[in-house]
C-alpha cells in the first residue's frame, strides 16, 4: 500500500517535472511610457498574443513620460529593464551610444520585406543594415478645431482654415482678451512642450521657401531670411497678433480640452484624447497651406528589444514584436490610439483615408519629413530657447534664430564627429 | 575564548563597541564610501552605459569648465543658497519664536507648519506651478488681478523663475527649521530669563544677548543641514519648469539637474560624475567650515 503511494508521488512529480519544463512558460517584460490609449491598445495587443501563444507571457509596464528616458537607461545595464520596449525614433542615436538596444535578427525581420511594406520613413531605424526596431503606428500632424468657437467668432464651422493667412485671421477672430488685456480664450494654441517645434522645422520653414537641414542632415539650413520668416509665422501669433499666450494654460490639449482654445495643431496620437473630451464639438482639418505648398512631420515610437535579452527570451521578444507589427495589430492601434499603421497596405485602405477623422492625418504623410535627430532632447531645448529669447528675453528673431542654429549645428558637428 | 579571558574590562568594551560599529561600518563603506569613490574613477572615464569604459584623464573636467552653461547652473545652485538659507532661517526662527510664546492650541499650529514638510515634493511642485500660471487658471495672478495688479509672469521671467521656484523649497522646509528651533528655544534653562527679568532687562535685550547666544549650537546645525539641501535642490526645479529644463534660459538650472540630465537624458556618465565630484567637493567644504566653526563656539 505504502509502496504503491510512493510510487505515484513519484509518478507525479516526475509528470509535473517532465510537463513543467516542456511548456517552458517564458515571461518577457513590456515597457512603454503611460499614454491611457496606448496602454489600453497594448493590453488589448498583450490579450490577443498569449491566446495565440500560450507558453509566453508578457508582462506590461509603463512610466510617466517624464520618467521613462531615465528607467530604461537605469534599468536596461543593471539587467532589470524591459525585453521589448518603446522609443521614440528620435532616441535611436543615444539609445545607440548608451548601448542599450540590440539589432533586430534579418531572417525574421528582413531588412527588404520591410522596406516593402512599410512607409519609407522607418528607414531611419536602418544601422548597418539590420533594422533597430519597427512601429506599429506612425503619426502625422493636422488640425483640431472647435465648432461652437468658430460659429461664437462668426466663423463658418464648416471651412476651416486652409492657408496660413486663413489660420491668422481665424485665430485672431477667435482671441478673447479681458478689459486688461489678459488672454481668455485662445485662437490657436502655442506651448512649450507640444508639436510646434516639428510644425515650424518641417512644415512651416518648408512652406515659406527654406529647408530645416541639409539633405544629409549634417548641416543646420534654417538660419536664412526664409526660416527667419517661418519662425515668424509661429511667434507672431502671440507677438504680434495677440491671437495666443505662449504657454497659455500650460499645455496646448489641456486648453483646447477645457474650450478655451480654438485650434490645436497635434498629432494623430491625440485623436483618442480629443474623442473623450465631454461636450466638444470639433473637427479635424489637413494643416493650412502656404503659397501653395503643404508639408507635414511624420514621427513614430517604434518597439525594439533591449540589449541583454538572449536565449528563448530573445526568441518570445522577437515572435512579440513580429505580432505588433502585423496588419491586425496595425488596424486596432489605430482604432484604440489613433495614430495610423505604419504600413500603406494598411493605412491607406479606402475606408481610412476616406474617414474624416483619419482622412487629414493619412493625407498628410504623403507630403511628410520625419526630422533626424541626433539628440532629440536636446534639440528640443535649442527649440525652446530660442523662442524663450524671443517671448521673454527681447532678443529679435532674427537674432535668436542665428543663436539657435549656432548652437544645434555645434551639436550636429560633435554628434558626426564621434 | 582564551582571547576574552586575557583582555581587561576596559579592552573588553572596546571590543564590544566595536563589534556593534562593525556593521554600520560596513554598510557605510558599501553604500555611501564605494559608490563615491567609484564616480571619482568613472568621471575619468568615458563610454556607454554598458560595456567598457575607455580611461581619457581628466577631459571630462577640462570640459567642464570650459562650457559656459556649467558655470550658469553652479552660479544658479549658489543663489539658492544664497536666497534660500537667510531667507528660510529667519522665517523659521520667527515663527518659532512667537509660536514658543503661544499656548493655545501651540501644538495645532505647530502640526500646521510641519505638514508641508511631509508632503512629497513633486505634488508640492505641480501645486505651486499652477499657482504661478497666468489667468485664467493661475492663483496668484487671479489674486493680482482682482486687486487690480498687473500679472507677474513668475516661472516665465528671468528674474523671477529662481524665487518663484525657491519658494516652495523654502514653505516646506520650514516646518522642519521651525520644529528644531523650538527644541532649541526649549532647552534654554529659565533661570537665565527669570534672572533677566529681576534685573529688569527688555525684550530686545532678552533676545540679542540671551536668546540668539544660546542658541548658536542649533543655529549652526540647521545652517549646515538646509545649506547642503539648497545646494542639492532639484526636485522643485525639475517638476516646475517646461520640460523639466530648469528654464527659462537656464535661469533656474541647479547643478543637481545638470547632472541629471548628463547622466540620463544625454547619457554621459564621466561628465556627470565629473560635475559630481564637483558638487560633492563643495559641499564637504562647506559642512567641514560649518563643523569648525560649531567646534570652535
Amino acid at each position: 500500500m505504502i509502496r504503491r503511494l510512493s510510487q505515484t508521488i513519484a509518478a507525479t512529480a516526475l509528470g509535473a517535472l517532465i510537463f513543467g519544463s516542456s511548456a517552458s512558460a517564458v515571461e518577457i517584460e513590456y515597457w512603454q511610457y503611460y499614454f491611457a490609449e496606448r496602454v489600453d491598445a497594448i493590453d488589448q495587443l498583450i490579450e490577443k498574443f498569449e491566446a495565440e501563444n500560450p507558453d509566453i507571457t508578457v508582462k506590461h509596464t509603463h512610466f510617466p513620460y517624464a520618467q521613462y528616458r531615465t528607467k530604461v537607461a537605469a534599468a536596461v545595464p543593471a539587467g532589470e529593464g524591459p525585453d521589448v520596449m518603446q522609443f521614440y525614433y528620435g532616441w535611436l542615436p543615444d539609445y545607440l551610444k548608451a548601448g542599450l538596444v540590440q539589432p533586430l535578427s534579418t531572417t525574421t525581420f528582413s531588412p527588404s520585406a520591410i522596406e516593402e511594406t512599410f512607409f519609407p520613413i522607418v528607414e531611419r531605424m536602418k544601422v548597418n543594415d539590420a533594422y533597430m526596431g519597427l512601429p506599429t503606428a506612425v503619426r502625422s500632424l493636422a488640425m483640431f478645431y472647435n465648432k461652437d468657437l468658430f460659429k461664437k467668432a462668426g466663423l463658418d464651422p464648416e471651412t476651416p482654415p486652409a492657408t496660413y493667412a486663413d489660420l491668422v485671421k481665424a485665430a485672431t477672430a477667435i482671441a478673447e482678451h479681458d478689459d486688461a488685456g489678459n488672454l481668455l480664450v485662445a485662437g490657436i494654441t502655442a506651448t512649450p512642450v507640444s508639436q510646434d517645434a516639428h510644425w515650424w522645422r518641417e512644415v512651416l520653414i518648408r512652406q515659406f521657401g527654406g529647408q530645416p537641414y541639409s539633405d544629409d542632415g549634417t548641416q543646420v539650413a534654417y538660419n536664412t531670411p526664409e526660416g527667419a520668416e517661418a519662425l515668424h509665422a509661429y511667434t507672431d501669433m502671440f507677438m504680434t497678433h495677440k491671437a495666443t499666450d505662449y504657454g497659455f494654460m500650460n499645455e496646448s490639449q489641456a486648453s483646447f480640452a477645457a474650450q478655451r482654445a480654438g485650434i490645436l495643431i497635434d498629432g494623430s496620437f491625440r485623436i483618442g484624447a480629443v474623442q473623450k473630451m465631454e461636450g466638444l464639438d470639433w473637427g479635424v482639418a489637413p494643416l493650412p497651406s502656404h503659397d501653395g505648398i503643404t508639408s507635414n512631420y511624420a514621427s513614430y515610437w517604434v518597439n525594439g528589444i533591449s540589449a541583454a535579452v538572449e536565449g528563448e527570451k530573445l526568441e518570445a521578444a522577437e515572435k512579440f514584436l513580429a505580432f505588433l507589427t502585423t496588419d491586425e495589430s496595425m488596424q486596432l492601434w489605430l482604432d484604440v490610439v489613433g495614430e495610423l499603421p505604419a504600413k500603406p497596405a494598411v493605412a491607406l485602405t479606402e475606408s481610412n483615408a476616406n474617414d474624416p477623422i483619419y482622412g487629414p492625418f493619412i493625407a498628410g504623410l504623403e507630403t511628410a519629413q520625419t526630422t533626424s535627430f541626433v539628440n532629440e532632447s536636446e534639440q528640443r531645448k535649442i527649440w525652446l530657447d530660442m523662442i524663450d529669447r524671443i517671448n521673454i528675453g527681447g532678443v529679435s528673431v532674427e537674432d535668436s534664430l542665428a543663436a539657435a542654429a549656432e548652437e544645434e549645428q555645434k551639436l550636429l558637428d560633435s554628434f558626426y564627429a564621434e | 575564548m582564551l582571547l576574552r579571558d586575557n583582555m581587561t574590562i576596559s579592552q573588553k568594551r572596546a571590543a564590544t563597541a566595536w563589534l556593534f560599529l562593525l556593521v554600520p561600518v560596513i554598510f557605510f563603506m558599501v553604500v555611501r564610501f564605494w559608490p563615491t569613490l567609484q564616480s571619482a574613477w568613472i568621471s575619468l572615464t568615458e563610454g556607454p552605459l554598458m560595456g567598457p569604459r575607455e580611461f581619457v584623464g581628466i577631459d571630462n573636467y577640462t570640459r567642464m569648465f570650459a562650457d559656459p552653461e556649467f558655470w550658469t547652473v553652479f552660479i544658479n545652485t549658489f543663489e539658492y543658497l544664497a536666497i534660500g538659507l537667510p531667507v528660510s532661517l529667519f522665517l523659521s526662527f520667527v515663527v518659532a519664536y512667537f509660536l514658543d510664546q503661544v499656548r493655545l492650541m501651540h501644538g495645532f499650529i505647530r502640526a500646521l507648519y510641519f505638514v508641508p514638510y511631509l508632503t512629497t515634493a513633486v505634488a508640492m511642485a505641480w501645486v505651486w506651478r499652477w499657482f504661478y500660471e497666468p489667468v485664467p487658471i493661475g492663483l496668484f495672478n487671479q489674486i493680482l488681478s482682482t486687486v487690480g495688479l498687473p500679472q507677474q509672469p513668475f516661472l516665465r521671467s528671468m528674474a523671477q523663475a529662481l524665487p518663484s521656484v525657491l519658494a516652495p523649497a523654502i514653505w516646506a522646509g520650514l516646518g522642519f527649521q521651525v520644529i528644531i528651533f523650538l527644541a532649541g528655544l526649549r532647552a534654554i534653562p529659565d533661570t537665565y530669563y527669570e534672572a533677566a527679568r529681576i534685573d529688569g532687562v527688555g525684550r530686545w535685550t532678552i533676545l540679542w544677548e540671551i536668546t540668539l547666544p544660546l542658541l548658536k549650537p542649533t543655529l549652526l546645525f540647521l545652517v549646515v543641514v538646509s545649506s547642503i539641501g539648497f545646494l542639492r535642490i532639484f526636485d522643485q526645479v525639475y517638476n516646475m519648469t517646461v520640460d523639466g529644463q530648469g528654464g527659462p534660459l537656464n535661469a533656474t538650472r541647479p547643478l543637481v539637474l545638470n547632472i541629471y540630465n548628463s547622466a540620463f537624458v544625454d547619457y554621459e556618465m564621466g561628465y556627470a560624475t565629473a560635475q559630481t565630484m564637483v558638487l560633492f567637493i563643495v559641499l564637504l567644504a562647506i559642512t567641514v567650515a560649518q563643523l569648525r566653526l560649531l567646534r570652535s563656539k
